[in-house]
C-alpha cells in the first residue's frame, strides 16, 4: 500500500516536472510546478515530516507560486518564446543527452544506497521537536535567515522604487 | 517501507529535470522555476536522509532552505519585473549587455 502510494506520488511529481520544463507558456509551467510541489509535500508526509509538509504547501505551493503566477500575469507573458523554438530544440536534445549520461553515473550510485529506517516516536518531525532543535543548536542560523529576510525586504523595495 | 534509494532516485530525477530546464529554456521565469525545482529535489534528499538516520537536523536545513528560497523568489521576481520594464521581454538570451 505504502509502496503504491510512493510510486504514484513520485510519478506524478516527476511527470509534472517534465511537463513544466517542456511547456511553452509560462502559465502552464507554473501550474504543473504547483503539482510537483504538492506531490513532494505528500512525500514529506510519508517521511514523517509533518511540519515540513505544511511548510511546503504554505510557502512553496502557496506563497512562492502565487508570486510567480502574479508576475506572469502582470507581465502578460503568453507566447514569449515561440519564435525561439527552432533554436532551442537542438539545445534541448544536447542537454538531454548530457543529462542521460549524468543520470547513468549518478543513479548507479544512488540505487546502491541501502538504509533501514529506525523506529521513531510519533513526535518526530512535529512542530515541537523541530522547534526545539531549531532554537537551540541552529539558533544562529535561524537569526541569520531573519537578517536575510530583512535585507530582502529592503532590497525589493529599492528595486521596485528605482524602476519607476 | 519504501527504501532510501528510491527516495534518492526520485530526488535525483527531479534535480536532473531542473538542471535540464535551466540549461535549455530561455524564458527567465521558467528558468527560475527550474531552479526552485532543483532546490526542492535537494530538500527531498534532506528529508529522506533525516528519516533514515532518525535525526531532525535535516528538517532544520529544509526549513532554512525554504526561507532562503522564498527570499530568492521575492528578489528574483522583482528583478524580472525591472528587466521587463527595460527590455519588454524576460528572454535571457537577449540580455547580453552589461550596464546598459
Amino acid at each position: 500500500m505504502e509502496r503504491v502510494l510512493f510510486y504514484a506520488l513520485s510519478g506524478i511529481s516527476v511527470l509534472a516536472a517534465l511537463w513544466m520544463i517542456t511547456r511553452r507558456s509560462p502559465l502552464s509551467s507554473a501550474l504543473s510546478l504547483v503539482v510537483t510541489f504538492l506531490g513532494l509535500a505528500a512525500l514529506y508526509a510519508m517521511l514523517d515530516a509533518q511540519l515540513l509538509f505544511v511548510v511546503q504547501i504554505w510557502v512553496y505551493a502557496g506563497a512562492v507560486m502565487v508570486l510567480v503566477l502574479f508576475v506572469i500575469m502582470l507581465l502578460n507573458l503568453r507566447e514569449e518564446e515561440s519564435r525561439m523554438a527552432a533554436a532551442s530544440w537542438g539545445r534541448f536534445a544536447l542537454c538531454g543527452i548530457l543529462a542521460l549520461g549524468l543520470a547513468w553515473k549518478a543513479f548507479g550510485v544512488l540505487a546502491g544506497v541501502r538504509g533501514i529506517a529506525p523506529p521513531v516516536s510519533s513526535e518526530f518531525g512535529g512542530v515541537a521537536s523541530v522547534a526545539e532543535i531549531l532554537f537551540t543548536r541552529y539558533l544562529v542560523q535561524f537569526q541569520l535567515v531573519g537578517l536575510l529576510l530583512l535585507a530582502v525586504v529592503v532590497g525589493v523595495v529599492v528595486l521596485a522604487k528605482r524602476a519607476r | 517501507m519504501v527504501g532510501l534509494h528510491e527516495y534518492l532516485v526520485v530526488s535525483g530525477l527531479l534535480f536532473l529535470i531542473g538542471a535540464v530546464g535551466v540549461l535549455t529554456r530561455t524564458n527567465g521565469l521558467i528558468l527560475f522555476m527550474s531552479l526552485e525545482l532543483m532546490l526542492n529535489a535537494v530538500n527531498l534528499t534532506f528529508v529522506a536522509l533525516a528519516r533514515y538516520t532518525g535525526s531532525l537536523d535535516g528538517h532544520v536545513f529544509v526549513f532554512l532552505v525554504t526561507a532562503v528560497a522564498a527570499a530568492e523568489a521575492a528578489v528574483g521576481l522583482a528583478i524580472f519585473v525591472s528587466l521587463f520594464r527595460l527590455h519588454r521581454s524576460v528572454n535571457v538570451d537577449q540580455m547580453n549587455a552589461m550596464g546598459e
